[in-house]
């Protein structure tokens, strides 16, 4: 089938970037050390902030450094695509028989896949090696953790989708994509824990769709939702994820019969 | 430094070589160790004010050479000086009295006017203003580009952009110029511009050029000497009349009978190599004289016009490329 | 070498207002990108301060013990990366092959690349990190001497040309791992990360990491502490928290011979 041609063909190429691999995962171990003592620092002031202990988190760091690259935390846009816009090139991809945005979305995943294997699971196993973590030990857990890491690319991939496709408005789109990097970055989670955030700010920052994309699957993992919440929290992911592709395929429409009226 | 003898000869390169190793994947994850020997062993002089032709398939070792005149890569082994002076140990100091255009990497600014990045040439190369503005002024003229200093470099077309690059090489008066496909995807118009300002620049000034290129027509029309390089060796270096000698050229004869005939047979030292119509096509070795296979054939065939076409320059040097060790596995290519 | 050091600062002087002119030709995309820049470091700040309303005290450090932590780390990265950040692409031009252009200049390759694609727009992270520190002096329960106060702008200098050592042998790493960018972010941004916290947070072996193997600490840290008036965690004798100007000069000495070695290698073997 096309869209998993497309996103095993992303998958592949994104393993062979080795040398950039073996150094962001440096970079990500470094940084799990740094931020996990001053969360340690911090929960020693306050065991319990937030609901969580202090082996929770420290997983939340780790976690955070393990989806960093996979769910493009600090990444506001599709660089490509929006090199396409830019050029023109888009035109000919809008006449293809596939369809915009499952396209991207697959080669999205594609990506997120290798990079989770390949930047994910190093810094998670030496953050277990190096401190006391609250992993889960069934499958069933991990297994649900995965499905909230995949909601979360695809929350990731729309959000960013919909920022890529305003090149086709806007002259020049990397300021749009920046303050987008910027709101993820922050409102994901992986600056400080979104339970961490003062009273209604705090509430308010966990209804946001960034929300989707670290704090739910780090709470999935280290154990802070189960049962009910946990299910709340995946229909939570899922909702905002259908919302945002359901608003990309708008702008898309939009923006399609702008290259077909206008000739790009 | 002696002066003189530097004068004479501008370039000096003597059994220079450049070995690479490079790491070959053997298996999964076994690596192994290869030499290359881009560069083996090429010795060549260049006197001051001479235009040579630098011509080789892809991979032979021509930018290799080129970036060890310029002192970008250190040479394996050998002697190489470039006015007297040794441009692996003292390269910025060679750097300004030397040009250097890559046809498909330009060096001006591409956000800016193109007279600005002119500016920067002439403050790091610290250029006297006199010198500077008669260069400028020269380059502006011969290349029709008062119309496009005010023009930011991203809007030039190629050819545009080329001869502001080639400007730019100049305006610090260098005494050698090396350019690299220098009408590499120009158009016809463009190219004639560029060759026509090369030999002028050539004639005028008295600026050495070394010319590497993949259309032999720049060669034709600005060399008198050409250099082949084939497997990091120099196969070639002479003339370019030489040239079609050394590759053993053929030349073809052309002749129109009245009417079509069988391929035309029985003439010593000639082979008939086309037939199309009454039209018949010989070819014989370059080094011959064409009368007596002209008379042969006047004497048993009805010739209604006859003419002899020299050597074509791609043949020669498709055959001396392949004349080379070369086998099939040769790194030429597009 | 004088004469090197010279023409080195004037082709960097060149290329640096060549490059400010492009930025201006992109004028809203420049006050953007600035804004951004701001705004990326100050929310490092905003987290601490949520940290701040949570607690008291954070290792035992106030937040405007913090605050000065973060201030002069930041400005002193923020100096760094506005005069050296560029050369973290130094992999790419190996890559694309257009260092093979600044090599055929008359200028050291060292000025030229640090040169590339200067960016004003990292100003905002030094402005940002100043707020912090100016905040931080306010706030601070220390008795400004006038060799205190000259302490403060000389730490924050000699803290950029620790980083600016960090830069460039991030850069010489790359002539040899030409996709290895992201491993100096560890130590530029990574170091940077962790200076803003007090150093009671980490691991005693990591303090002495960044003490004496990759001597980091002498950004802040050791003369931080004493202008706090705090013991340092290592318990190293008093002199030490002067001699950031002496590791400065042995870093930058050393990331010369870093960089020399890989224009070396880069010159034999082209890649």
């Amino acid at each position: 089938m096309l869209y998993t041609a497309v996103a095993a063909g992303s998958f592949r190429r994104y393993a062979t970037y080795r040398m950039a691999t073996v150094a962001g995962v440096f970079t990500n171990t470094v940084f799990g050390f740094i931020v996990a003592y001053t969360y340690i620092a911090l929960w020693d002031e306050r065991p319990h902030l937030g609901g969580y202990d202090q082996a929770q988190a420290v997983t939340f760091v780790w976690t955070g450094q393990a989806l960093l690259a996979s769910v493009a935390l600090l990444i506001g846009g599709v660089g490509e695509l929006q090199e396409r816009i830019r050029t023109g090139d888009i035109a000919v991809d809008l006449y293809r028989p596939a369809d915009l945005q499952l396209w991207w979305l697959s080669a999205d995943l594609g990506r997120a896949a290798l990079q989770l294997l390949g930047r994910g699971v190093v810094p998670m196993a030496v953050g277990a090696l190096f401190f006391p973590l609250a992993l889960p030990a069934d499958a069933l857990t991990w297994a649900c953790f995965l499905l909230s890491t995949t909601l979360a690319v695809v929350v990731s991939f729309a959000l960013r989708y919909l920022v890529a496709l305003a090149c086709f408005w806007l002259l020049d789109g990397s300021g749009l994509a920046m303050i987008s990097g910027l709101a993820c970055m922050f409102f994901s989670g992986m600056v400080l824990p979104l339970r961490v955030f003062p009273g209604g700010f705090g509430e308010l920052a966990q209804l946001l769709p960034w929300a989707a994309m670290l704090q739910v699957p780090a709470d999935v993992l280290l154990g802070a939702r189960t049962g009910g919440s946990l299910l709340r929290g995946l229909a939570f992911q899922a909702m905002w994820g259908v919302l945002l592709l359901a608003a990309g395929r708008l702008v898309q429409s939009a923006a399609t019969r702008k290259v077909v009226v206008h000739g790009g | 430094m002696s002066g003189a003898a530097a004068a004479e000869r501008l370039i000096e390169v003597d059994g220079v070589e450049k070995v690479f190793s490079v790491r070959r994947k053997a298996g999964r994850l076994r690596r192994v160790k290869d030499e290359v020997r881009a560069v083996d062993g090429i010795s060549f002089r260049v006197p001051r004010g001479e235009m040579v032709g630098y011509i080789g398939p892809n991979g032979a070792g021509k930018s290799t050479t080129i970036k060890m005149l310029t002192g970008i890569l250190v040479p394996s082994g050998g002697r190489l000086r470039v006015a007297g002076i040794d441009p692996a140990r003292e390269r910025t100091r060679l750097a300004r009295r030397i040009g250097v255009v890559f046809g498909q990497r330009t060096t001006l600014w591409w956000d800016l006017p193109l007279k600005d990045s002119y500016e920067l040439v002439r403050r790091m190369y610290r250029v006297p203003d006199t010198a500077y503005r008669a260069n400028l002024e020269r380059c502006v003229e011969l290349l029709d580009l008062a119309p496009l200093l005010d023009v930011p470099v991203r809007q030039l077309s190629l050819g545009q952009r080329m001869r502001g690059d080639i400007a730019a090489a100049l305006l610090h008066d260098p005494e050698v110029l090396y350019l690299d496909e220098p009408t590499i995807g120009l158009d016809v118009i463009s190219k004639a511009k560029v060759r026509e300002f090369l030999l002028e620049v050539n004639a005028e000034r008295g600026t050495t050029v070394l010319l590497t290129t993949h259309d032999l027509t720049d060669i034709e029309q600005l060399c008198r000497r050409v250099m082949v390089i084939d497997h990091g060796r120099l196969v070639y270096d002479g003339g370019l009349a030489g040239l079609r000698a050394a590759g053993d050229g053929e030349r073809t004869l052309v002749v129109d009978l009245e009417r079509e005939l069988p391929p035309i047979e029985g003439v010593p030292g000639a082979r008939t190599v086309k037939v199309e119509g009454p039209r018949q096509w010989l070819a014989f070795p370059a080094a011959r004289s064409a009368a007596p296979l002209v008379a042969a054939v006047a004497e048993r065939y009805p010739l209604v016009d006859l003419s002899v076409r020299e050597p074509d320059i791609e043949d020669v040097i498709a055959k001396l490329y392949a004349g080379g060790d070369s086998g099939p596995d040769s790194p030429g290519g597009a | 070498m004088a004469s090197r050091v010279a023409q080195g600062l004037c082709a960097y002087g060149l290329i640096v207002r060549m490059w400010m002119r492009s930025t201006l030709a992109y004028r809203t995309s420049f006050v953007m990108m600035t804004f951004g820049d701001f705004v990326a470091t100050a929310l490092d700040f905003v987290a601490i301060m949520l940290m701040f309303s949570q607690i008291e005290a954070l290792g035992g450090f106030t937040l405007p013990e913090v605050a000065f932590l973060y201030g002069t780390s930041s400005v002193s990265l923020g100096l760094a990366d506005l005069l050296f950040g560029s050369m973290e692409r130094l992999g790419r031009r190996v890559r694309d092959g257009t260092l093979d252009t600044l090599l055929l200049r008359p200028a050291p390759l060292l000025a030229q690349v640090a040169a590339d694609r200067f960016a004003l727009r990292r100003l905002g992270r030094i402005t940002q990190g100043l707020l912090v520190l100016g905040w931080s002096v306010s706030r601070l329960d220390v008795d400004w001497t006038v060799g205190r106060m000259l302490m403060v702008p000389l730490m924050t200098v000699c803290g950029a040309a620790i980083f600016a050592a960090v830069f460039t042998a991030g850069a010489a790493f790359q002539f040899w791992a030409q996709d290895a960018a992201e491993v100096q972010n560890s130590f530029t941004y990574g170091g940077n990360t962790m200076l803003q916290y007090p150093p009671t947070v980490f691991a005693r072996d990591l303090v002495r990491g960044v003490t004496f193997v990759i001597p980091l600490a002498f950004v802040n840290w050791l003369p931080a502490l004493r202008l706090l008036g705090r013991p340092d965690p290592l318990g190293l004798p008093g002199w030490v928290d002067f001699m950031g100007p002496a590791v400065a000069a042995l870093m930058c000495a050393g990331a010369g011979l870093a960089w020399r070695g890989g224009v070396r290698a880069y010159r034999s073997t082209g890649s």
